[in-house]
């Protein structure tokens, strides 16, 4: 069997101290298999961020043990965090977080650029991602001159470049209008499709609805973990 | 690799905010004129100081009497006047193979007149080498010769000053002037010196015998200007005239009733002096270039702060603290290069204008430096503001709007 691309034991997440501690996330396992499609949802402060942030290896947990692809990051310092950023994660945000004044196909660049490929094989590696999201034709644009939705598809190019293990979404159509949510939620359905593991955080249950397995966090725990197939 | 990366990464941020960039790399340009510029005004002044005091004669020892008896006690009882035997003795190839020439000089004040022009100069009675020793040669007529020395001519060469004083448009060549009464003919006009501490064109000079015959009268002479063979030699010169002269006055260090002043020490003790002041206006430059620098520092820190976000996100997708260092201080190094480009630039300009009759004379060691210094400045300066933004934390930077 091949090793899961998320494997977490036990992770809590503590803020504070003494009066003041605050525990975003207590002891939280979970595990997510190559090729699955997971959304994890909850209600504002019921610790998903926190668990985002741990799962994208931005944040380190207080205790616990997390493996990505098998590799523990537990004792990792900043840099090599980076590195597992830039080979194994690929992330969409809600805002976008595209750079401003670069144009789409530089900011699709950019993560391979931090891995050292040579300028023209990335450029053509861009230039792929994008025309898989459908923006051949805005490649040369700046993330001003586009819409929402096409941001937000420049930024799952970016995500889709790297060739990560694993695809992390947070609340990625939260600033969306309805049309753009389809369509992005479509792109992720058929990069899913392609075999590629999904992490989506959200709110929506019409989001959540097409993961194969929800994930509901309740006061930093999990409160359900629940097959599509089983609803 | 991660070089050429993050210098364009850098390059495409100082793109992103021309303004800013150019107000920024205006402190470091303005510092880099001011030190360029000066230093320039500085060796400009230097070197038309050496110029001035070359042009009296770059080898020239002037020996001249001196009272050693100091403070009422008398140390030297026999006090001898400088002659022109003590002149003829250190024309002597053999006790003095360092000496190219000496002639004595004897100085009068005159009024000298022609017509109803009149003007008072100074008159030195002199030998015809006296040219030569003193670097002066003569831009129209001639010198006067030996044979007119011996048979004390009443002839004169006149300085530019004094022709101008009393030939306002006439050729002076051949006319009588009147000095103190006697009349002398003019032979030769002396080539224009220049301003130096006391103007060398307001002089007549004339052949010394008949200078004593007709206005001073027999006796010491004021001075005797000695010529070495070559600047490097000066000094061996003074040497060998203090020597014979020492051993003709019976004289000794302490005693000694003459002093030999030396050109060439009086160059080395003005340049020392001017090296002071072109060190110190290259001061003034460098507080210039700290302020610029510090703006940098301002500027950069500002970027950080502003760009908070952009670095979470470059952050987040696996930008290494390193390539943010590196971006970060590749741009301020290339604000300040081009700030220090276009100072240069501007300098060389300013650099072309005279002023208070000082021309600049740009020092390329001041430009290297200015270089050099701009990108150590964009290093030292850059390196806080780089080091902020290399350690921010990805999701505090992502969550700054």
């Amino acid at each position: 069997m091949r090793v899961p691309v998320v494997q977490m034991e036990d992770i809590t997440k503590v803020y504070g101290e003494g009066e003041a501690e605050v525990r975003a996330v207590d002891g939280v396992s979970l595990t997510v298999a190559t090729g699955e499609y997971v959304a994890i949802m909850g209600a504002s402060g019921s610790g998903k961020s926190t668990l985002m942030n741990i799962i994208g290896a931005l944040d380190v947990a207080t205790s616990g043990i997390y493996r990505i692809d098998g590799v523990d990051i537990g004792d990792l310092d900043d840099d090599a965090l980076s590195l597992v950023r830039n080979r194994r994660i690929g992330f969409i945000f809600q805002a976008f977080n595209l750079i401003p004044r670069m144009s789409a196909a530089a900011n699709v660049e950019l993560p391979l650029m931090y891995r050292g490929v040579r300028r023209s094989e990335r450029r053509r590696r861009a230039l792929d991602a994008l025309g898989k999201v459908g923006l051949a034709d805005r490649a040369h644009h700046q993330p001003n001159e586009l819409s929402g939705g096409q941001q937000q598809r420049v930024a799952v190019a970016r995500a889709l470049a790297m060739e990560p293990s694993l695809m992390l979404a947070d609340e990625p159509t939260g600033n969306l209008d309805s049309k753009s949510t389809a369509d992005v939620l479509d792109l992720l359905d058929e990069i899913h499709s392609e075999g590629k593991t999904i992490v989506i955080i959200t709110h929506e249950d019409e989001v959540a609805a097409r993961a194969d397995r929800v994930v509901t966090l309740r006061d930093g725990r999990i409160e359900s973990d629940v097959l599509a197939a089983a609803r | 690799m991660i070089f050429i990366e993050a210098l364009r990464s850098g390059w495409q941020a100082i793109l992103a905010n021309r303004l800013r960039s150019i107000l920024t790399t205006l402190g470091i340009m303005i510092g880099v004129a001011a030190v360029i510029i000066l230093v320039a005004f500085g060796q400009g002044a230097s070197n038309s100081v050496t110029s001035s005091i070359q042009s009296l004669g770059s080898n020239l020892l002037t020996v001249t009497a001196e009272n050693p008896n100091r403070g009422g006690e008398i140390v030297n009882p026999s006090i001898q006047d400088l002659t022109v035997e003590d002149a003829a003795a250190l024309n002597d190839p053999v006790a003095a193979p360092d000496v190219a020439g000496a002639a004595p000089e004897k100085r009068a004040a005159v009024t000298c007149t022609i017509g109803d022009l009149s003007h008072s100069t100074q008159m030195i009675g002199t030998w015809p080498a006296y040219f030569e020793i003193t670097n002066s040669p003569v831009a129209a007529g001639a010198y006067f010769s030996n044979a007119d020395e011996l048979s004390a001519r009443r002839i004169v060469v006149i300085g530019s000053t004094v022709a101008e004083e009393l030939f306002p448009d006439s050729d002076p060549l051949g006319k009588r002037i009147s000095c103190n009464g006697a009349p002398f003919t003019v032979v030769g006009v002396q080539e224009e010196k220049g301003a130096s501490f006391t103007n060398p064109d307001d002089i007549v000079i004339a052949p010394i015998t008949a200078v004593e015959n007709s206005i001073t009268g027999y006796g010491a002479v004021s001075s005797i200007s000695v010529q070495a063979t070559s600047p490097e030699t000066t000094d061996l010169a003074e040497e060998q005239v203090i020597a014979i002269l020492d051993d003709r006055h019976g004289t000794q260090e302490g005693t000694r009733d003459f002093e030999v002043f030396n050109q060439a020490s009086l160059l080395e003790t003005a340049n020392t002096a001017l090296g002071v002041f072109t060190a110190l206006l290259g001061a003034v430059g460098a507080i210039s270039l700290l302020v610029g620098g510090i703006g940098i520092t301002n500027i950069m820190l500002v970027s950080v702060t502003e760009r908070t976000r952009e670095i979470g996100i470059r952050k987040a997708i696996g930008a290494s603290r390193r390539f943010i260092l590196l971006q970060f201080l590749l741009e301020a190094t290339v604000l300040s290069l081009f700030g220090a480009t276009a100072g240069v630039g501007i300098a060389i300009l300013i650099a072309q204008v005279e002023v208070a009759g000082i021309s600049p004379s740009v020092v390329p060691i001041s430009v290297v430096g200015a270089y050099v210094i701009s990108v150590a400045i964009g290093l030292f300066f850059g390196s806080y503001p780089a080091k902020r933004a290399a350690s921010l934390r990805p999701i505090e930077a992502l969550r700054h709007e």
